[in-house]
């Protein structure tokens, strides 16, 4: 039961990241993928949220359906490694670079002041 | 009507979801999101079974490691393809958000990644959280841009 709602919540994550994604583009026409890096950011503050609230006690169900399931599906990695070759490729070297180190130091922060948030790891 | 750059009124849509509606942009297309979802559930599904399956060497992330470079390849290698033979709209259009946005998008994190980074650094680990995020990153550039190029080399020796 637990698996099939983590299936479904993972498919309600992708579908949300589309929509996010798609908000922020029509919003900001930015050479920098806007909208992946704030899914990204946003998306690991609630696993840290999660990820913490699960080490004090929360039900390990909730990890695997919001966390494994929803966030797993909503945040993602190979649109973040395309986005940064593709810059590379328009020849915006700096940009690119600036694009993998800056969601991956952003994430770091976000997924940390979750778990700290709710107790620490 | 203007050409907006997420306009789903491309009437060659016309019959893969319905008829097309010029006033929603893409991401608000209800078939299109429903395409997105059907493509995330096996790939959230598929991604839960590899980190049981795969082993994780001393607490070491290698399951989610592989995970997110596997998929950076197939997105790397999806996205070129689908470019290399045409446009994005109808089928091919189809294929990117069920398979790309959806299935490797799903499949792959990195809510998941930065967590496991953090407990790495928080367990006293600081060198194996960064030949984690090492690994990970720089993999992962690599991965799509092997994904791409193989898509590439492909695409020109059939059209050759």
């Amino acid at each position: 039961m637990t698996v099939l709602l983590l299936g479904i919540a993972g498919g309600l994550g992708a579908g949300t990241r589309f929509v996010v994604d798609g908000l922020v583009r029509s919003l900001f026409r930015t050479a920098l993928p806007f909208g992946t890096i704030l899914i990204n950011v946003t998306g690991s503050f609630l696993l840290g949220l999660v990820t913490g609230a699960t080490l004090h006690g929360a039900p390990t169900d909730l990890q695997a359906v919001a966390g494994t399931g929803f966030l797993g599906g909503y945040t993602t990695f190979s649109t973040a490694s395309v986005e940064t070759v593709r810059l590379v490729q328009a020849g915006r070297p700096g940009l690119a670079a600036l694009n993998a180190l800056g969601t991956l130091g952003l994430t770091l922060l976000a997924a940390a002041a979750g778990v700290i948030l709710v107790g620490g790891f | 009507m203007a050409a907006k750059p997420n306009a789903a009124a491309d009437p060659r849509d016309a019959g893969t979801l319905g008829a097309p509606r010029p006033s929603l942009p893409l991401h608000l297309h209800p078939g299109y999101i429903a395409v997105v979802v059907l493509g995330g559930v096996p790939g959230a599904l598929a991604r839960y079974g590899l980190e049981l399956l795969l082993p994780a060497p001393a607490g070491w992330p290698l399951p989610t490691l592989v995970i997110n470079l596997a998929g950076a390849f197939i997105l790397g290698f999806l996205l070129e393809a689908l470019a290399r033979r045409g446009a994005d709209h109808g089928r091919r259009r189809i294929l990117r958000l069920l398979i790309g946005t959806g299935f490797v998008g799903a499949f792959t994190t990195y809510s998941t990644f930065a967590v496991e980074a953090d407990r790495l650094l928080a367990s006293g680990r600081p060198l194996a959280a960064l030949a984690y995020l090492a690994a990970t990153v720089i993999g992962g550039v690599l991965a799509s841009v092997l994904g791409i190029w193989v898509a590439s080399v492909r695409r020109s020796r059939r059209s050759a």
